[in-house]
């Protein structure tokens, strides 16, 4: 039996790490996605005061505090029986959104957009920010900055800081916003609703137009028939905020929705005894293994997962841009990983027309942004959308308010199993016996991840950025016969 | 980046949320000068990083690394000493490798009980009661993930560190200061401050920074923010509600009270505290509008949790350290 490791060399031990056997043959014969780090954040937040826990979560991950204070947020209201007036939802989800722009922009200028403008075959070297910009130009580098500079400029206005807000307390919020405020939020919302149309416009140009491309995003290596989740509104359209999760099957069809505090009906975690991290699966369906189909609860939650599971976009403009995507990829639901590169940019959209529909509202800069509870603190669940995937937030309290269980179910977390999927798939598509393993076939079994947007930051907490990789293969006897290396 | 004869920047996260990266790329365009001064020569954010490159490089030939992250395993122990070896100027950037930050918290219980924890929670399916394995085998062959150190440790208690700099995570302004200040050094323009100074932050305490009144008002019961208004103009720990201004260092222009929220004391020790939690403690008892203990006692009784309160950010950099649970099991 050969052995293969695909390991981040940058950080031996903080990022995932990819196994593949080889039988005697030199044939694939199985993978294993390892996730090595485990934090403790269930077992540190126990004993806290539970309205420090949406502070103490946002550490959980810098890239997006924002998710953690907002699930934590709303497990804090449930847990004090208490609902925050209008303005203040409307200013978290303002907030939220404002922070979506920046989060997805990110993504796809720094960490996706290499594969597609730069080509899955490009040189290393050219494969990675600076190459984009250097293709696409300067001016856009700059527009990337700017889109960067207006999300955190009013993540701090509402939230008191640019990294790990600090304002959302059971209730509501500490404060609101000025009418300077929401004048100087509406036109950068304005000016993102722009750059979201510009990118894509971009994407259409450079990959759209671009038969190869298409191909890969429809071709079988990256596709898997999973169920999909996502948070809708009453109408069943995305939301990132607040609503119920839906839940759609295989075929598109909707096998229910769930609110927060009805998630352990729906979601269970199953244990494998080689990872630190365990698998979500849907506990109606149940664990089958990491196996596709309408048998196997493997779920997936990520920009696709919420087209999926919606009807379509609260916004005009970018229900047109939900409408293109699946008749552009043939009908719902869209099972190919890759897709999920342009899913996030119809949600870019959408953020930025959200961010202005929120703060146009006459009620934005309304005094009413707390209602002091009055109950005694028990148990509360909060759910919302992070931009990887549906985040669960549990905490249960003493009579004091002081935590006693905390459980959570982060965004990446929910991927694991379609992850672990995704990378044997590809290895298993690319590893042949007498096929030569070369540098191209690396990035395609990292694409296969990066798709998911590997922020397995809420995880192992690695950043958007190069994923660098080394293969090593070792013969039966262990010893290394062949190193392949990516970015390091 | 090319070899051209500039000074050497290297920039590594060990365990961290990655705060502290967001937070430098929130200098924006001063980056740029970063790359017109420096060349820099790892940042796994930024660049492909080079593990091996670094290795290779003579001792001490890397100018300035700031490190941000806590010492969690052995790998954050490895980089650590690695790239206290190949760098003239080693910087603790940010809480965690300054103090521990939150996740230090982690240090009153043992890795046993975290475990456990995780793998027992109300959506876990665990009816093997299965915990992972550092060495497994699986039909195909044996599977390795590492231990975990049964403390979080903060940068100076593993390498000597030259400057710290605290935060969580440093504020931009204070980045671009520091990074300026490095520049007029290079030139002859300016000298760097003593070794083992604290850097990019003040020398007296957010208090000092809070626009907010205060009337030396004393208390007589704690309250928890969420069941009072906070009174915008007032002091919020003459309001009752336990603020960590009085103990932690200035540098952060008191975003949070600003915000209406308390300070958390992110910037860890104010000048001169040996240790953070004594001296928020002392500054606190204060306050207090009583002499009598049995009194005392009852208006403490409205700070349930003192270890997360007085110790948030600062547990794995006090002179605690750690509580015994950590070595149990």
């Amino acid at each position: 039996m050969q052995r293969i490791s695909i390991d981040p060399i940058t950080r031996l031990e903080g990022h995932g790490k990819i196994e593949i056997f080889l039988d005697d043959e030199g044939n694939f014969a199985n993978s294993y996605f390892q996730i090595p780090e485990l934090r403790g954040f269930e077992r540190f937040c126990v004993g806290r005061q539970v309205e420090e826990v949406p502070i103490l979560t946002n550490r959980i991950c810098g890239v997006c505090p924002e998710a953690h204070h907002m699930a934590g947020a709303k497990a804090v209201d449930a847990v004090y029986h208490v609902d925050p007036p209008r303005t203040a939802k409307m200013l978290r989800e303002l907030l939220y959104s404002a922070f979506y722009c920046t989060d997805h922009t990110t993504h796809f200028y720094a960490l996706a957009g290499p594969d597609f403008i730069m080509g899955p075959n490009a040189p290393v070297a050219e494969r990675n920010i600076l190459g984009v910009i250097h293709k696409v130009g300067l001016e856009i580098g700059g527009k990337v900055i700017q889109m960067r500079k207006y999300g955190h400029t009013v993540v701090e206005m509402i939230g008191g800081r640019k990294v790990h807000p600090c304002t959302s307390i059971p209730g509501g919020l500490t404060k609101g916003i000025t009418k300077e405020q929401r004048d100087e939020i509406e036109k950068m919302g304005r000016w993102a609703i722009e750059f979201a149309q510009f990118t894509l416009q971009a994407f259409n140009d450079i990959v759209l137009g671009n038969k190869e491309y298409v191909d890969l995003i429809l071709g079988d290596i990256y596709t898997h028939h999973t169920y999909y989740i996502g948070t809708v509104d009453e109408n069943n359209k995305v939301n990132f905020y607040d609503g119920k999760v839906s839940v759609v099957d295989p075929e598109g069809k909707r096998l229910g929705k769930y609110a927060a505090n009805e998630y352990t009906d729906w979601i269970a975690e199953h244990v494998e005894p080689w990872t630190y991290l365990k698998f979500p699966y849907l506990k109606k369906v149940g664990w089958k293994g990491f196996v596709d189909g309408k048998d196997s609860g493997v779920y997936m939650a990520t920009p696709l997962s919420r087209l999926n599971a919606a009807d379509g976009m609260a916004t005009p403009l970018a229900q047109a841009e939900y409408e293109k995507f699946y008749s552009t990829l043939g009908g719902k639901p869209v099972h190919q990983r890759l897709a999920i590169h342009w899913a996030r940019l119809i949600e870019l959209l959408y953020a930025a027309e959200r961010w202005v529909e929120l703060v146009t509202d006459p009620e934005i800069t309304s005094d009413n942004y707390r209602t002091i509870p009055t109950e005694i603190p028990t148990e509360g669940v909060g759910i919302v959308e992070a931009p990887r995937g549906t985040l669960t937030h549990h905490y249960t309290t003493d009579e004091r308010g002081v935590t006693t269980k905390v459980n959570l179910i982060v965004g990446t977390t929910n991927n694991y199993a379609s992850i672990q999927m995704s990378t044997k798939k590809a290895a298993q598509n690319l590893i042949k016996k007498g096929t030569p393993i070369t540098e191209g076939m690396l990035n395609m079994v990292e694409m296969a991840f990066r798709a998911y947007d590997p922020c397995f930051g809420c995880a192992t907490h690695s950043l958007p950025g190069q994923m660098p990789l080394e293969i090593s293969i070792h013969d039966v006897q262990g010893n290394l016969v062949q190193v392949l290396k990516q970015n390091c | 980046m090319s070899t051209n004869g500039k000074p050497k920047f290297a920039m590594y996260w060990a365990a961290s949320c990655g705060g502290c990266e967001i937070a430098v790329l929130n200098i924006h365009e001063k980056i740029l000068d970063v790359d017109a001064n420096f060349e820099v020569v790892f940042w796994p954010v930024a660049m492909d990083a080079k593990y091996k490159d670094v290795e290779a490089m003579e001792d001490g030939s890397i100018l300035l690394t700031l490190f941000n992250g806590a010492i969690r395993n052995d790998e954050n122990e490895h980089i650590a000493r690695l790239l206290r070896r190949k760098s003239k100027i080693l910087v603790a950037f940010g809480s965690c490798a300054n103090e521990g930050c939150m996740p230090a918290l982690a240090n009153l219980s043992s890795i046993k009980d975290m475990v456990d924890t995780a793998f027992t929670t109300i959506s876990t399916d665990n009816p093997q009661n299965i915990r992972p394995s550092i060495s497994y085998t699986v039909p195909e062959g044996e599977l390795h993930i590492p231990t975990i150190f049964p403390a979080v440790r903060t940068l100076d208690q593993v390498v000597p560190v030259d400057y710290y700099m605290p935060g969580c995570p440093p504020e931009s302004p204070q980045i671009a200061a520091v990074i300026d200040l490095v520049i007029q050094v290079l030139q002859g323009k300016a000298e760097l401050p003593p070794a083992g100074s604290v850097i990019g932050a003040g020398g007296s305490t957010v208090c000092d920074e809070c626009p907010r009144k205060r009337n030396e008002k004393k208390i007589k019961k704690f309250e928890r923010i969420q069941h009072i208004m906070i009174d915008p103009d007032l002091c919020i720990l003459e309001q009752g509600v336990l603020c960590s201004g009085p103990a932690t260092r200035s540098g952060c222009v008191a975003l949070c009270p600003i915000a209406g929220a308390p300070c958390i004391g992110c910037y860890g020790p104010a000048e001169g505290a040996e240790d953070y939690g004594s001296r928020l403690m002392t500054a606190i008892a204060s306050v207090i509008d009583s002499n009598d203990p049995v009194e005392i006692e009852r208006i403490f009784e409205g700070i349930p949790d003192p270890a997360g309160q007085f110790y948030r950010f600062n547990l794995a950099g006090s002179l605690l350290r750690f509580s015994k649970s950590a070595w149990k099991d």
